[in-house]
């Protein structure tokens, strides 16, 4: 990854600031949302000539070469707008699972592919049981001869059903690895999940002995790697969804009358702003500083990435929740934001783990200290 | 005494300047004057005074060299490296940083050095009945005639007072008009501590130590000179007092979480030594505990960089709430995982009487210095600009005010 300057950080997230703004309006996203493959494909392609899409992905294959705290950077602003894309599964795991492998001719046709919009890649990493753990994954590779085949199930899969390509975690003989296959392959089925937040795309896929092509030299650690970057993507976007949601709160505080006065000047209510800013910034100090340490490849990483997965998610749920609180009936009507920010923090939960499980990794990592 | 008046000079000649100085004046090996046999704080500090050390960002005219926060600062680390009493009294000593920014040029001749000389100052805000609604102190102040202005006889009782028996002054607020609103009636005074009609009596706290104290006065002195700012005015004069102890509070807190260094948390530890560490109830309490204390680190962080890039940060004032939980969590996870251990204290059972201790003194951050309520009072109006809540005694004359 190399160098950008502070000045370009802030350029690049202008620039997605200005084009979330222009083409990611509620109105955009409600669309978006109730569209089949529940994303806007115009605002792909704008991110795709933005340089977005190879955010992360080295200068040599197409990419703009950017670091974790330009990724979180960008993150904060995707969440304040509720942004819903395969950006996560194609442009952070996908996009980091490519990039250690070693093939370098198919390096250089999946990345490019990726940076150009070509392509969208779901991620199979996780089986029936959502965990995000080595231990739930349950599709198996075979080898016969040359040739590699998958079986097995997997689920929780994000934007598998536009997907053009699937990157898969599977079992071998000894370790687990990841697998190339095509989504429209026989043997491939791709079942759609209904799931509560509207802006989430899940599905389950099955593999009933697809051909599969190993990533060359993608091992347990680059797993890892990508599936912290995921976390790390998924912290930032809790922490810029939930500076949102308060603001449009505090703002209702501010002008909303009842008893003749702001409901602001209440302290049973400005009490619980009071809490919640904590937890707004919070999120902020978390997610900001796990990138900082990962981008600095600090031993520290893993522990910072453990606090920012379960402190931005919490922070997320506990804020989202009391906004709709705090709106009243207003916030119980479909047609105010407050539910959508409130369903994807439920969202956040559980995509790459949960905060129980994340604790324990961060009071792990503290013990090994 | 002054070698050199400019306030031009770079840091490495005031470093050398200090040095040298220093070298001639201060024994560091046995922490007292050269050529004494023991410290006399009072005649030190008269020097350290004179020379323009203990008070550098201060003007010329009044024991200062109006130099800038920085140089100020590389006097301070020389001072603080070679264990010098008396540094940056004009960050940590509060009476006479009042004394100094708001007092009248006569009270400052007549206070300010022995102010800086050792002659200590406490706090006389609090009241029984003027807790988080400081402005509703009732401790009178009644003027009688006399030479020099006349004096003003003060009666009422204070309250959470600490270092009050070696005290000299006394910061009193107390009431002049009680036929205004509540605000408005209050005045600022420095008020002479040992005198007949102070009567100091420790708290017990529920610590078990005795930090404060309570003070009644009754007919006690204090010459109407010693007026600090405008009669009526105390208002206004406690909030600068106010802010300034609230920045050495800030300081003092930074500097004692630089001390804290240790890279396995003390709640870890505590579940090891009691067989808790795999309990995976218990591991998810501590992570959570642990993680809070690392956030509000993580936030003052951040506070600092804001402060430096645009000079003020809204941050900062979270990190007195963020304690609270801190605090009390910490504890409440110690206390589960000591379990019915919890029971026991004193010098045998070490782990529960620090546990027990600490649980009891989570509620001096929580309630002292603006309680936690207050606090969210000051975050939502300060930072989020919600509304004040309805006063009802805001407009109304003193003497009708309800209290109990």
């Amino acid at each position: 990854m190399t160098e950008i300057s502070s000045e370009d950080r802030y350029a690049m997230r202008d620039s997605f600031s200005k084009l979330l703004a222009e083409q990611a309006s509620e109105k955009a996203l409600r669309e978006a949302m109730a569209s089949p493959h529940g994303f806007d494909e115009n605002l792909w392609k704008s991110m795709a000539e933005l340089g977005l899409l190879g955010l992360i992905v080295d200068p040599e294959y197409g990419g703009i070469g950017g670091d974790a705290q330009i990724l979180e950077d960008l993150m904060e602003e995707a969440g304040a707008h509720l942004l819903c894309s395969p950006f996560i599964s194609t442009s952070v795991i996908a996009a980091s699972l490519i990039s250690a492998s070693s093939d370098e001719r198919l390096k250089a046709e999946l990345l490019s592919s990726i940076c150009d919009g070509t392509k969208i890649f779901a991620v199979a990493a996780t089986g029936e049981n959502g965990l995000w753990t080595s231990e739930d994954i349950s599709v198996e590779a075979h080898k016969n001869g040359d040739q590699w085949t998958l079986d097995g199930a997997a689920s929780f899969v994000l934007h598998a059903e536009k997907a053009d390509q699937l990157l898969v975690l599977a079992r071998t003989d000894g370790d687990i690895r990841v697998f190339l296959t095509d989504t429209d392959a026989d043997a491939v089925a791709v079942q759609k999940l209904d799931t509560n937040d509207p802006t989430l795309r899940l599905s389950k896929v099955i593999f009933s002995g697809p051909n599969a092509r190993p990533l060359v030299d993608v091992d347990e650690a680059a797993i890892e790697t990508a599936l912290d970057l995921a976390k790390l993507a998924q912290a930032g976007e809790h922490a810029g969804g939930v500076k949102r949601i308060f603001d449009i709160t505090v703002e209702y505080l501010r002008t909303r009358y009842q008893f003749g006065r702001q409901i602001g000047s209440y302290q049973s209510l400005k009490h619980i702003a009071a809490d919640m800013l904590i937890e707004v910034e919070s999120a902020a100090s978390a997610a900001r500083h796990a990138a900082k340490m990962m981008a600095a490849g600090s031993p520290e990483t893993k522990a910072f990435i453990s606090l920012a997965a379960f402190a931005c998610a919490d922070s997320y749920r506990d804020v989202s929740a009391q906004a709709i609180q705090l709106h009243g009936g207003i916030a119980y009507t479909w047609e105010h934001p407050a539910h959508l920010y409130w369903r994807r923090a439920r969202t956040g939960l559980w995509l790459f783990g949960s905060s129980d499980q994340h604790r324990e990794e961060y009071l792990t990592c503290l013990e090994a200290a | 005494m002054m070698s050199s008046n400019s306030t031009q000079i770079s840091n490495d000649d005031l470093a050398a300047e200090v040095e040298a100085w220093l070298d001639q004046h201060w024994d560091d090996q046995n922490r007292r004057e050269k050529g004494t046999d023991r410290l006399d704080v009072k005649s030190w500090l008269g020097k350290l005074v004179d020379a323009g050390y203990s008070v550098p960002t201060w003007s010329p005219d009044w024991f200062g060299r109006g130099y800038s926060s920085r140089q100020a600062r590389v006097i301070d680390d020389i001072l603080k490296s070679r264990k010098v009493v008396g540094r940056s009294q004009d960050r940590y000593n509060l009476g006479a940083v009042t004394t100094y920014r708001l007092g009248s040029e006569q009270l400052k001749s007549e206070l300010l050095r022995d102010m800086l000389t050792g002659a200590h100052s406490c706090l006389l805000y609090s009241e029984p009945n003027a807790g988080s609604d400081l402005a509703g102190v009732r401790t009178r102040a009644e003027w009688v005639a006399g030479p020099d202005g006349g004096e003003y006889v003060i009666n009422g009782q204070k309250v959470w007072t600490s270092n009050a028996k070696d005290a000299t002054y006394g910061m009193l607020l107390a009431r002049t008009d009680w036929d205004v609103p509540k605000h408005g009636g209050i005045s600022f005074f420095i008020f002479p501590m040992k005198q007949a009609g102070v009567d100091i009596r420790p708290i017990n706290q529920i610590t078990g130590e005795s930090e404060f104290n309570e003070i009644f006065i009754e007919d006690a002195r204090v010459p109407a000179r010693n007026v600090v700012g405008e009669l009526n005015g105390g208002w206004k004069v406690l909030q600068t007092a106010l802010a300034y102890e609230r920045l050495i509070m800030g300081e003092g807190a930074t500097e004692r979480r630089g001390k804290q260094k240790s890279s396995v948390p003390p709640l870890v530890e505590l579940a090891k030594r009691h067989g808790k560490i795999d309990d995976p109830v218990i591991r998810q309490k501590m992570a959570q505990a642990i993680a809070y204390r690392q956030l509000n680190a993580l936030n003052m962080k951040r506070a600092k960089d804001e402060i430096v890039n645009n000079g003020s940060s809204s941050l900062m004032s979270l990190g007195k709430l963020a304690m609270s939980r801190i605090q009390h969590g910490e504890a409440a996870v110690a206390a589960e995982i000591l379990g019915p251990k919890s029971l026991l204290d004193g010098e045998f059972f070490k782990d529960s009487a620090d546990m027990n201790f600490d649980s009891a003194k989570a509620y001096m951050n929580s309630i002292g210095g603006g309680s936690d309520q207050i606090q969210r009072n000051i975050i939502s109006e300060r930072i989020l600009g919600l509304p004040r809540e309805i006063e009802v005694d805001r407009n109304m004359p003193f003497r009708d005010v309800k209290s109990g």
